[in-house]
């Protein structure tokens, strides 16, 4: 490594520039990061930070700019050489092989030979000296999404990277689990390495971060201090004016409406090692309400979706019911027809085809429930009429794109959710059944597709989402029930439900606990 | 000490996408004028014989499309196989076995004469092809077998059934004892469509209708579109509702079907007769001009009618210049090479790294994989 010059920043970028085609989605960014700090990269979805965050990893070329590095410009042409400098990266996706050990994993992305138990000992001495218990033997199929992030950021320390980019790291975890790896960044802080930390949660930038640098499409607009703003202030600087609250306008009436999805003792046995068998399931949604699903990743909520879908068909047609017709043995196509609409977690690969265009991704979700529209006679495809409805939800959700019909590969997170999302509100089905509606898309985007899910329900349809983040579920639900280990307790009233209560719940207290809790409330 | 490494490109040039099958053809051509001069041929007279000649006259472009309709036909079939993911790999056995069923009428029925034959001949040789085609779809949807191994070893299945055929149950007992059936009777020969001019036959105008029906199917209708998304992102097409072994079925009955329907064309038209072996390596070729023609029906029409020109070529070289058709071969496998090579260069670039350099790349390689 080379020496350290004492007080100099660790990294500075003067001018970065990336051009794709007509768009720059970096135009002459500064950015300064010290030894030791906690730096918080902020922006919308699409501001740039992909971007930046690419180029300073070696995954992109710069179109111009500088990077200094301890004071020495730097041209960092790949991500060997970013590492070699000691940069490392926490993707917000990550890259593990279920079916092997942590230590395995760790042992492929070091390459160097070691034997398997010099890095399992290498690596568990480092996760007790940073307070993330992982046990390196165990298999990744196993383990949480934050015991999966753990692994990640261990195999990231291993490298004895100065500066650590974190990308989303919190979208995946628990409130507990997230203080947790906050403890370990302070103390990451105060051994004197420096971390930029890429979130759109602000409440947690204000929390730890000591700087902040703001994006907005794609040009710097702010550096400031995240511990002297308020979340509002950073908001309006992110977005570029005030981010409208959601307003959920109490249900009227839905004790006595009826309900439109009935999941009647639901159960599932896991279809592979590493997923979760569903326990006997009961939930009713009503039309006019939002039911919301609460629960750390990883605990039935992919089947539950999956069964509820028909992408997973069921035995007992009547545990599946869709607008009071059994739909447990009907595939996803035929409970699209009943009036059902689906969006689910995954966007790239499973909501969408990554190399098909935006028009061809309407056709995708709706060529049956919209056949005569969008297919002709004998299964002819009209075309013309699927980009005219493809550019209506473009611009009703308010979806930024460089090209008028792009690929969805080619759009940031945000925006294609906001296209799938939009694509199966343009339906106005009876019944919506989403997972995870805003996952890694921007306050703004989220707002947007929060208050159009609540805008459907007390239009008088009925709406599920699966969330693991909870300040969404308080902020759109009529009522709220939490998966754990494949089983969900009874709804909570949206009045009744706390944080704590649902946490409970969460970490994995009895369903029962629940009915307790709502009977002396 | 070096080595290389394959990195994916985080966009693709469209403008190379396009040029990527001439500059292929390019780097055949160099490549066999390398190899022409170690031969110790002068490559420009070689090339002449090779692609200029066998194309110089009129009669001589009948020949061509004689050549290319077996490939283009089985070729527009295979476009939707791939382009569904789905690796058909035994087209040659379809088209033998497309050959075998369709002949049952002239060879087994050889008094039944009238314009019923012919339609029925390619009835059955369609519908061989197809059921040939079924075996590795039931194969692949039922126990989950590899559908490249199984379609593959089919074809070796095909090759010695027709091959016992001939020298057996339908040997002709005029025949002196050759292996191979009777002659068909006329109203089994598929005619000549433009007979003042040379003997192409109705195979060719075939392939073309095949050519534009698929190009209609995989771009305008909505089983194209399925075609498509199951084969570019299977987890998105079941969300669409698209089954997945209706696919595999689909693809290969209809990739069986062309291949049967080219298999008795073939037999009926250019030959007359069944004979130990009724296909110069059509099967396989046809996957050359599959990819060629980069999976597009209206691109493989062109392609088809280059890789007819390498059988053509070789076959003049062998009488003008005593070199054994087997350049033919070699100028296929060169071509293959050059576009898939191409292709990948469109994908990937390639870097050079030195072992002095850091070992840490597997973290990046598996992100950029995604």
């Amino acid at each position: 490594m080379s020496a350290n010059q004492d007080g100099a920043n660790l990294l500075e970028v003067r001018g970065l520039t990336k051009i794709f085609g007509t768009l720059t989605a970096c135009d002459h960014v500064d950015l300064d990061i010290a030894k030791g700090e906690i730096h918080a990269l902020l922006g919308e979805n699409g501001a740039g930070k992909s971007t930046l965050v690419k180029m300073l990893f070696g995954s992109l070329e710069p179109n111009s700019g500088e990077i200094f590095w301890n004071g020495q410009p730097v041209r960092i042409a790949n991500p060997g050489f970013a590492k070699k400098l000691g940069i490392g990266m926490v993707f917000q996706h990550f890259s593990l092989f279920e079916a092997l050990t942590a230590a395995e994993n760790i042992a492929l992305s070091l390459d160097d030979g070691s034997p398997i138990s010099t890095i399992a000992a290498k690596a568990r001495a480092l996760s007790f000296s940073y307070g993330l218990p992982l046990d390196p033997e165990s298999l990744v199929g196993d383990l949480s999404v934050g015991e999966r992030q753990r692994i990640e950021i261990i195999r990231c320390l291993l490298q004895t990277p100065q500066l650590i980019i974190l990308d989303e790291p919190t979208s995946v975890l628990t409130p507990q689990e997230a203080d947790k790896l906050f403890e370990t960044l302070e103390r990451l802080r105060s051994e004197g390495k420096s971390i930029l930390y890429i979130s759109h949660r602000l409440e947690e930038v204000k929390r730890i971060c000591d700087r902040a640098t703001v994006l907005r499409h794609g040009k710097v607009v702010g550096h400031c201090n995240p511990r002297e703003e308020t979340a509002a202030s950073l908001a309006r600087m992110m977005v570029g004016n005030e981010v409208k609250a959601v307003v959920r306008a109490p249900a009227e009436g839905i004790e006595t409406a009826q309900p439109l999805l009935e999941i009647r003792a639901l159960s599932r046995k896991p279809a592979t090692p590493f997923s979760i068998p569903l326990k006997n399931i009961n939930l009713n949604v009503r039309a006019g309400e939002v039911i919301g699903i609460a629960g750390v990743a990883g605990n039935g909520q992919g089947e539950f979706f999956e069964s509820v879908s028909g992408e997973v068909l069921q035995q007992d047609a009547g545990s599946v019911r869709i607008r009071g017709k059994d739909a447990g043995g009907l595939g996803i196509t035929d409970r699209r027809l009943l009036g059902a609409a689906f969006v689910p977690e995954e966007r790239l690969g499973h909501g969408a085809a990554p190399r098909m265009k935006l028009s061809e991704n309407l056709l995708l979700s709706r060529h049956a429930t919209d056949g005569k529209v969008f297919v002709g006679a004998g299964g002819m495809v009209k075309s013309e009429a699927i980009y005219s409805a493809a550019q209506r939800i473009i611009k009703a959700m308010d979806v930024r794109k460089s090209a008028p019909d792009p690929e969805a590969a080619a759009l940031s997170g945000g925006n294609l959710q906001k296209f799938i999302v939009g694509r199966e509100l343009d339906r106005k089905p009876g019944v919506m059944v989403v997972n995870q509606p805003t996952w890694g898309v921007d306050a703004g985007a989220a707002v947007r597709i929060r208050q159009a899910l609540i805008e459907l329900a007390r239009s008088g349809s009925a709406v599920l989402v699966i969330s693991q983040d909870l300040d969404e579920l308080f902020e759109i639900s009529d009522a709220i029930a939490v998966m754990h280990n494949g089983e969900l307790s009874r709804p909570l009233p949206i009045a009744q439900a706390t944080f704590e209560k649902i946490g409970l719940l969460m970490g994995g207290a009895e369903p029962g606990h629940a009915e307790h809790a709502l009977e002396t409330a | 000490m070096m080595r290389l490494e394959l990195v994916k490109r985080p966009q693709r040039s469209a403008l190379f996408s396009a040029l990527s099958p001439f500059i292929a053809f390019l780097l055949t051509i160099i490549a066999g004028a390398i190899m022409f001069a170690l031969l110790g041929v002068n490559p420009l007279k070689a090339f002449e014989i090779y692609f200029i000649e066998p194309i110089s006259q009129v009669w001589q472009l009948h020949e061509l499309a004689i050549k290319a309709a077996p490939l283009i036909l089985i070729a527009v079939g295979l476009s939707v196989c791939y382009r569904a993911n789905i690796w058909n790999i035994g087209a040659e056995g379809q088209f033998i076995l497309g050959g075998i069923v369709g002949s049952m009428i002239p060879v087994l029925f050889p008094q039944f004469e009238g314009p019923l034959v012919l339609p029925l001949m390619l009835l059955l040789g369609m519908v061989g092809g197809a059921a040939y085609a079924a075996i590795p779809a039931f194969l692949k949807t039922r126990f989950g077998t590899n559908e490249i191994l199984t379609s593959l070893m089919l074809v070796y299945v095909a090759q010695l059934f027709l091959d016992w055929l001939v020298r057996g149950p339908w040997r002709d007992p005029q025949g002196q004892g050759f292996p191979q059936t009777v002659q068909f009777n006329d109203s089994a020969i598929l005619p000549e469509f433009m007979p003042d001019s040379g003997r192409a036959n109705w195979g060719f105008v075939f392939a073309l209708v095949a050519a534009v029906l698929i190009w209609f199917l995989m771009s305008r209708m909505l089983k194209g579109f399925e075609v498509r998304v199951l084969g570019s992102s299977p987890r998105a097409g079941r969300f669409a509702g698209f089954g997945l072994n209706r696919l595999v079925f689909f693809a290969f009955l209809l990739s069986g079907a062309l291949a049967g329907l080219a298999g008795i064309s073939e037999v009926s038209g250019a030959i007359g007769q069944l004979q130990p072996v009724i296909s110069p390596g059509y099967g396989f070729t046809a996957i050359i001009v599959a990819f060629l023609g980069r999976l597009n029906p209206l691109g493989i029409v062109a392609a088809g009618l280059v890789l007819a020109l390498t059988y053509l070529g070789g076959e003049a070289v062998q009488s003008a210049l005593g070199i054994s058709d087997k350049v033919a071969r070699v100028f296929q496998g060169m071509l293959l090479f050059f576009v898939l090579g191409c292709d990948t260069l469109i994908h990937y670039r390639i870097r050079l790294i030195g072992f002095a350099a850091p070992k840490l790349e597997a973290a990046p390689k598996l992100e950029e994989a995604r």
